[in-house]
């Protein structure tokens, strides 16, 4: 397996350079989405109306390949990381518009009841009970958009080289180097794996109150957050 | 709006509607690729979903396997798939079954957990089989959440099913990828439009299915 | 006959939840299990159909082990209903209730009449069969409950805590509906509950259990209430033991007296002549309208709007001595009216004179181990 981490120069990177590059046109993404989410949620929580078009809407927006979304910005913001960055940041939206909103319906009536007689008025009630709560709900989500932005950034690789690590697969392909997929493969599950690992592990520390797996064992009928999603 | 421009342009010309780059038979191509691979993910998430969910065990080697699949990058897939196998039908296969085995998979498992454990006991008690138990009692509670798996599996394959244009095979990523290298934009918006309207037909599938197979007793809660 | 024979039940943990019980459950009767949480009770009754299984000791159903059998043809045998109900949710009521019928290879048009059927005895409305579970209330579930345990016509009835969970009106009404069916039907059932008046209301027979599943006292409620085991069973029994207790003396006994009472518009005559501060006026056909004061009766003055209500009557024969007591309590004037099937009065009896048969029948321990009446 000589070659493995033989990056090729027209790549212009070495290896753990792609994994920055990589990991900075995945991640933005996904935190710029998650900013974007988060008021999109609260009014799709306040005017139930709403919930059913935008659920419509970003369904069919997820539909809508990737790689037809690159093409059409090229002309906007030409061959660039943000032509790549803009469409992963609307995927994002996509999957945790509906993660927020399932989370923050989750909180059981009467928990928000206790608040409201308690006098938190409604940004509060928002942001220290329903968000707590649901946050466990929203980290799955960020583990769906985090998985498929590592993993869609690789066809970036189509226009202009734009792919991080995609762009070994490209590689591969015209020097007939099947290593260097290997190793795109490869590295790229290991970084979300790793990325999958650490929100697990910020999981955990939002949520104290939650029991551990492995504790006790919990109601058949309570969601488990990880998998009700996408 | 330039788009929408483009939108028109590529329907309303008549050549685009026939021959083997026409719409009905790209359509059709990826229809085809689309359903085979939901069909095998289906056939492998399903009984899995429904034995570790109706037993509880093996939830977390589920949530592990779920995980790691959803890691492997598609297009990366892809590429590998080809390199080591060569081109054709099976290595597109790939890497949209291990893409749709995850939601299925895990959400069928989430859905048979989640039923309410009243009506369960009470079919034990009256003497039913465990099978029993678990097709007639568990899933038609669960469907409703089942069919969402599914749903979300189908919409993540129609839409990552564009992929087998890059190894030369047809369906509606051909638009794409050939209006990409042609620089002709008309095909490239008009190819997604398509892969659009197909999303927004799998909904509506979904929702008549759910219709038809959800009980009204479960539908209503 | 259902044998309990030394029967433990201990978990991987240590715990254990029932500790060597034995006890027989008759035939053809209502066997209740009572106690705390945490006594074993719902365990108990889950070791019966096998959910559970015995750590040690054997169940013995008409004396032959019930693990000889099949699970699935055990269960088939016996009816469950529990807390909630458990519907189908599903499932139509119609659908629900032949459940074990379908399963036992009925044809679906022979179980549909059959689960109608059931539905009129469980005073179910027949515009319901079509219907959802979600579309009917909880006292209204658990009659399905009790209806799809009762499908297949099983000789065995296991009821776990079936009406805990609906409010205090519709459980005395689905109570009753119990005793009656039961009155039709004559199945043996074994009823957990963690309500000793549930437990006294039904039982036949009631077997109070301590935590750590072991049995404190198994007797008929009446024999529990008047001598019970230990200062568990006493304290688990509540205070006012001997008022319910009442429950159990039947009232045919009472010594009634037609004296005080008066046709309206009759004189006054022997009626005078009791003493009574107060006379009961009655219609022309007998029926109880209410106690005018002596001094107008006598003077022939009884006007209508002067009248004390009579209060609740009772039926001698039909009502137990406390609700007898209860009426008198009750009355303004002290008294209690006492009538027969068809609301015309057969005479009155004061607080004191049920007093005294009260003492009476307490010390010749004259008490019915069947109630009389429906127990208050």
């Amino acid at each position: 397996m000589n070659g493995f981490f033989d990056i090729p120069s027209d790549l212009q990177n070495s290896w753990a350079g792609l994994i920055g590059v990589h990991m900075r046109e995945a991640l933005l993404p996904v935190a710029a989405g998650l900013l974007l989410a988060l008021p999109v949620a609260q009014l799709c929580g306040r005017f139930r109306w709403l919930y059913p078009p935008v659920l419509g809407t970003t369904t069919v927006l997820y539909a809508i390949p990737s790689l037809a979304f690159f093409v059409v910005l090229i002309d906007y913001t030409g061959q660039t990381e943000l032509t790549v960055m803009i469409p992963l940041a609307l995927y994002s939206l996509v999957v945790l518009v509906p993660a927020i909103v399932d989370g923050v319906r989750s909180v059981p009536d009467e928990t928000l009841t206790a608040a409201t007689a308690m006098g938190l008025g409604p940004v509060r009630r928002y942001l220290q009970v329903q968000l707590p709560i649901a946050a466990p709900a929203i980290v799955a989500g960020l583990r769906v958009a985090t998985a498929s932005s590592i993993s869609l950034v690789s066809v970036g690789a189509l226009i202009g080289n734009q792919g991080a690590l995609g762009n070994l697969l490209a590689a591969a392909q015209k020097y007939d180097r099947p290593e260097l997929a290997v190793n795109a493969v490869l590295t790229m599950a290991v970084l979300a794996i790793l990325c999958d690992a650490l929100l697990v592990g910020l999981r955990v520390l939002l949520t104290p109150w939650m029991p551990r797996a492995g504790t006790r064992p919990r109601p058949a009928a309570a969601r488990d957050p990880e998998g009700a999603l996408r | 709006m330039n788009v929408l421009d483009f939108v028109n342009a590529f329907f309303s010309d008549s050549a685009h509607w026939h021959g083997y780059d026409g719409i009905p038979q790209r359509f059709w191509e990826h229809l085809q690729y689309s359903l085979l691979a939901l069909a095998v993910a289906a056939a492998i998430g399903l009984p899995v979903g429904l034995l570790t969910g109706h037993t509880g065990r093996g939830g977390n080697a589920l949530a592990f396997i779920a995980n790691a699949a959803r890691a492997l990058p598609s297009f990366g897939l892809l590429v590998l798939a080809v390199l080591l196998i060569g081109f054709g039908l099976l290595p597109v296969m790939i890497p949209l079954v291990v893409l749709a085995i995850p939601p299925i998979l895990v959400t069928t498992y989430e859905a048979v957990r989640s039923v309410d454990p009243a009506p369960v006991d009470a079919a034990r008690g009256m003497g039913m089989r465990e099978s029993r138990i678990l097709f007639r009692v568990e899933v038609p509670v669960a469907l409703p959440l089942v069919l969402s798996g599914l749903r979300s599996a189908a919409i993540q394959i129609v839409s990552t099913a564009t992929i087998a244009a890059y190894v030369s095979l047809g369906g509606l990523g051909r638009y794409i990828i050939d209006g990409l290298y042609q620089r002709d934009y008309e095909k490239v918006v008009g190819g997604a439009t398509l892969v659009a309207v197909l999303a927004l037909a799998t909904l509506a599938v979904f929702w008549a299915v759910g219709r038809l197979a959800v009980s009204p007793g479960v539908r209503r809660r | 006959m259902i044998r309990i024979d030394s029967v433990t039940k201990r978990y991987p943990d240590g715990t254990v939840a029932v500790d060597r019980l034995s006890l027989d459950i008759p035939d053809r009767s209502i066997t209740v299990l009572v106690g705390p949480s945490g006594c074993g009770k719902t365990t108990t009754l889950r070791m019966i159909n096998r959910m559970v299984e015995p750590t040690e000791g054997t169940i013995l159903l008409d004396g032959e082990d019930s693990r000889r059998q099949p699970v699935t043809t055990l269960r088939r045998s016996m009816g469950y209903v529990i807390q909630n109900a458990g519907l189908f949710q599903h499932r139509t009521i119609v659908d629900n209730i032949a459940t074990v019928p379908r399963m036992l290879g009925w044809g679906k048009q022979r179980a549909r009449e059959r689960a109608a059927e059931l539905m009129e005895r469980v005073g179910l409305d027949p515009s319901l069969a079509k219907r959802y579970p979600y579309q009917l209330s909880g006292g209204q579930q658990q009659r399905v409950g009790v209806a799809r345990a009762l499908a297949a016509d099983p000789p065995v009835l296991l009821m776990d805590e079936p009406f805990s969970a609906v409010d205090p009106v519709v459980r005395k009404g689905l109570q009753d509906e119990l005793l009656r069916i039961q009155d039709e039907l004559g199945k043996t059932i074994v009823f957990v509950t963690h309500d000793i008046d549930e437990a006294i209301k039904l039982g036949t027979m009631v077997a109070v259990l301590r935590e750590g599943g072991r049995l404190a006292q198994y007797a008929p409620p009446a024999e529990l209430l008047s001598h019970p085991a230990d200062g568990f069973v006493e304290d688990f029994l509540g205070a006012d033991r001997g008022i319910r207790r009442l429950s159990f003396f039947p009232s045919a006994a009472l010594e009634l007296t037609t004296d005080a009472v008066i046709r309206s518009g009759a004189a006054a005559g022997p009626a005078a002549a009791t003493g009574a501060a107060h006379l009961l006026v009655t219609d022309a056909d007998g029926r109880p309208l209410g106690w005018a004061a002596r001094e107008e009766a006598t003077a022939g003055d009884v006007r209508a709007d002067r009248l004390l209500p009579y209060g609740r009557p009772f039926t001698p024969g039909a009502d137990s001595l406390r609700v007898a007591l209860d009426c008198a309590v009750l009355s303004p004037v002290g008294w209690a009216v006492a009538v027969d099937g068809d609301g015309r009065v057969t005479g009155v009896v004061s607080q004191q004179t049920i007093g005294e048969a009260i003492r009476a029948a307490h010390t010749e321990g004259r008490a019915d181990t069947e109630k009389a009446g429906v127990a208050e």
